[in-house]
């Protein structure tokens, strides 16, 4: 009988990783990164006002109203999942928000500054939370397909959004009009938008959430295998749930981030951005079959969408030609990828 | 006096009568091969004792107590642990996060409970060694052989201290030389005073490694012998059904 360190070494049938081979170097968002610096290479090159402090904010500003939004995206596709309905929940939150705000004005309950906005806020995000709750539920529990349900539930809350409003739109108002209008929209030092803030806040979360702790573990393990997952004792049904009120609760909170920008709700608000949410999630390495993504990415995807917008306008180059370059670059990403995995497979 | 008895234990899907009325009982240390055609209700059987599926009716008495097993915790709880048939591996995480998944080792901090990745790797090394395996602890699944994920579904059973191992095909899928270090594993098992339910196809695996052996063909059980009482060729009959019953 061999001794156990002959047996161990007679079978190596799996070469050592490389470096490249693993870690952040070996993931799809490492290959966008990389294309977004040579991107922002080329149109520094191209226009002298793309590097400027001013268009820096901007765009920041701009990939912060969807960045948050798609973070909970990416949760929900790590798990296997899709929510088509973050457009609409980012409208009837933000809705939700003004209304309440104005009719708690004209209720004269205006108990402390700022109250009426907190309370106009939590309303909000209590919506999207309302949102993803029944997504989960349905998803979860009555094991409904995750498309077909959000491509539902995209309907009924763009639909609940019009209603509400008879189709109008509805404006934040009262006295805490211009502190909503600083927490969502403000600047820091007049440069660095909050919202920006806010989402490094969410994406630290995130990246903590998802690569140290147990549950982070569970959503990936869910989107590998989910009967193992069962097999194992994870409570499938339960982060399941937690992903899509997650994603609802994200959305809801761009959208009322997006309403403070625009200073008014409109009922089309966010319309069709959940096309740019999954696109962005997706570019920046999310795996629509699951298993796959994480914080970072979601960032670099929705960066790389704004860039290539900004750059366009900058360059005077028609803007519609966006979502042109926006569908080769997906293509261009899981294609590189496929080749990739292909090599190394 | 035994560890895991089961009386008269039914399980149907709708029309499908998987299991019918079967009874029998595994005692500390003892390894029973489970044999039977594809179909015959070995899987059901496994998952049952592992808390998957709950039986239409019948009796589990563990330890002498009568019990339920709700879900895979209670089992493991119990001290149950189970190599499942398809494995049951996450092919996107490490070997650690899958023996570790639904277990993770955690660090309180604060409100948090983060995770403790050196403590798992660590373990998770050592019982790759205990096994004599050279599977990695940070390789992803998805890059191992048939070999390295068995290592990884069998490490699983060895984190806690088990009483009762149950293995459904622990070795359909791997080569004759770890076909023999799984076998080797089972008889330490065995020393160590551990139950192992063995479910193979591989005649040479179950006359090798088990005190007795139980048959079952469409959902009942047909057999029940020690192995020194019985042979390859009676196993087969009783398997085919060209013997009735033993
Ligand atoms: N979840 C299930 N739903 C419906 N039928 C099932 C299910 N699991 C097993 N069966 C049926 O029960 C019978 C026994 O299956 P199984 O226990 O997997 O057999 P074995 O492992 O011996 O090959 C088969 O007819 C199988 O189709
Ligand atoms: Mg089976």
């Amino acid at each position: 009988m061999a001794s156990g360190n002959d047996f161990a070494t007679g079978f190596t049938n799996v070469g050592r990783t490389r470096f490249w081979q693993r870690g952040f170097l070996a993931t799809q968002s490492a290959y966008v990164l990389a294309a977004l610096i040579v991107l922002i290479f080329i149109m520094s090159l191209l226009s002298e006002n793309f590097l400027t402090a001013g268009n820096i904010s901007n765009i920041t500003r701009n990939f912060s109203f969807i960045a948050v939004a798609t973070l909970g995206m990416t949760l929900v596709i790590i798990t296997g999942g899709i929510d088509l309905s973050v457009g609409s929940t980012m409208a009837l939150s933000a809705t939700i928000t003004a209304l309440v705000m104005g009719g708690l004005v004209a209720a004269g309950f205006t108990p402390f500054p700022g109250a009426t906005m907190i309370l106009a806020i939590l309303a909000g995000l209590g919506t999207g939370f309302a949102v993803g709750l029944f997504n989960g539920f349905a998803i979860a529990k009555l094991k409904l397909a995750p498309f077909v349900t959000t491509l539902g539930t995209l309907s009924i809350v763009r639909g609940l959004t019009y209603v509400a409003t008879y189709g109008r739109g509805a404006y934040p108002s009262g006295p805490d009009k211009d502190f909503f209008i600083a927490v969502t929209a403000g600047r820091l030092f007049d440069l660095v938008p909050v919202s920006f803030l806010y989402l490094l806040v969410a994406a630290v979360a995130m990246y903590v959430a998802l690569h140290h702790t147990a549950w982070g573990r569970h959503v990936f393990a869910i989107g590998g295998n989910e009967a193992a997952g069962r097999l194992t004792g994870v409570n499938v049904d339960r982060v399941k749930i937690q992903v899509y009120v997650l994603s609802g609760l994200a959305a809801a909170f761009n959208g009322i981030i997006i309403s403070g920008w625009l200073g008014s709700a409109p009922a089309n608000l966010a319309q069709a951005y959940e096309l740019t949410i999954i696109a962005a999630a997706v570019i920046g390495g999310a795996n629509l079959a699951g298993g796959v993504g994480g914080a970072a990415g979601a960032i670099i995807g929705c960066v790389l969408i704004e860039v290539i917008r900004n750059g366009l306008v900058l360059a005077r180059v028609d803007p519609y030609w966006q979502q042109t370059l926006v569908g080769c670059i997906i293509v261009a990403a899981v294609l590189v990828d496929r080749v990739r995995s292909a090599r190394s497979g | 006096m035994a560890l895991l008895e089961l009386k008269s234990i039914s399980k149907h899907f709708g029309a499908i009568q998987a299991l019918n009325s079967v009874s029998f009982s595994i005692a500390p240390g003892e390894v029973v091969g489970l044999m039977g055609d594809n179909g015959a209700g070995k899987s059901t059987l496994v998952k049952i004792i592992s808390g998957i599926y709950h039986p239409s009716s019948g009796e589990l008495r563990y330890e002498d107590k009568a019990i339920s097993i709700p879900n895979p915790g209670a089992a493991r709880a119990l001290g149950i642990e189970t190599v499942h048939q398809d494995l049951a591996l996450a092919n996107n995480l490490t070997a650690t996060a899958n023996i570790f998944l639904g277990r993770e080792l955690k660090h309180k901090f604060g409100p948090l409970r983060l995770l403790r990745h050196n403590a798992m790797r660590a373990r998770a090394n050592e019982l790759f060694n205990e096994l004599k395996s050279e599977t990695r602890a940070d390789d992803l699944v998805k890059d191992m052989s048939g070999g390295q994920r068995q290592a990884v579904a069998i490490a699983r059973t060895r984190l806690a201290d088990a009483k009762l191992i149950l293995m459904d095909e622990p070795t359909a899928a791997i080569s004759v030389r770890q076909v023999a270090e799984v076998l080797g594993l089972i008889h330490r098992l065995r020393d160590a005073g551990i139950a192992v339910m063995l479910i193979s196809h591989r005649m040479p695996d179950v006359f090798t490694a088990c005190d007795r052996v139980v048959v079952m063909r469409r959902g009942s059980k047909v057999a029940d012998k020690p192995i020194a009482d019985s042979s390859p060729e009676e196993v087969t009959a009783l398997i085919t059904g060209a013997k009735e019953a033993a």
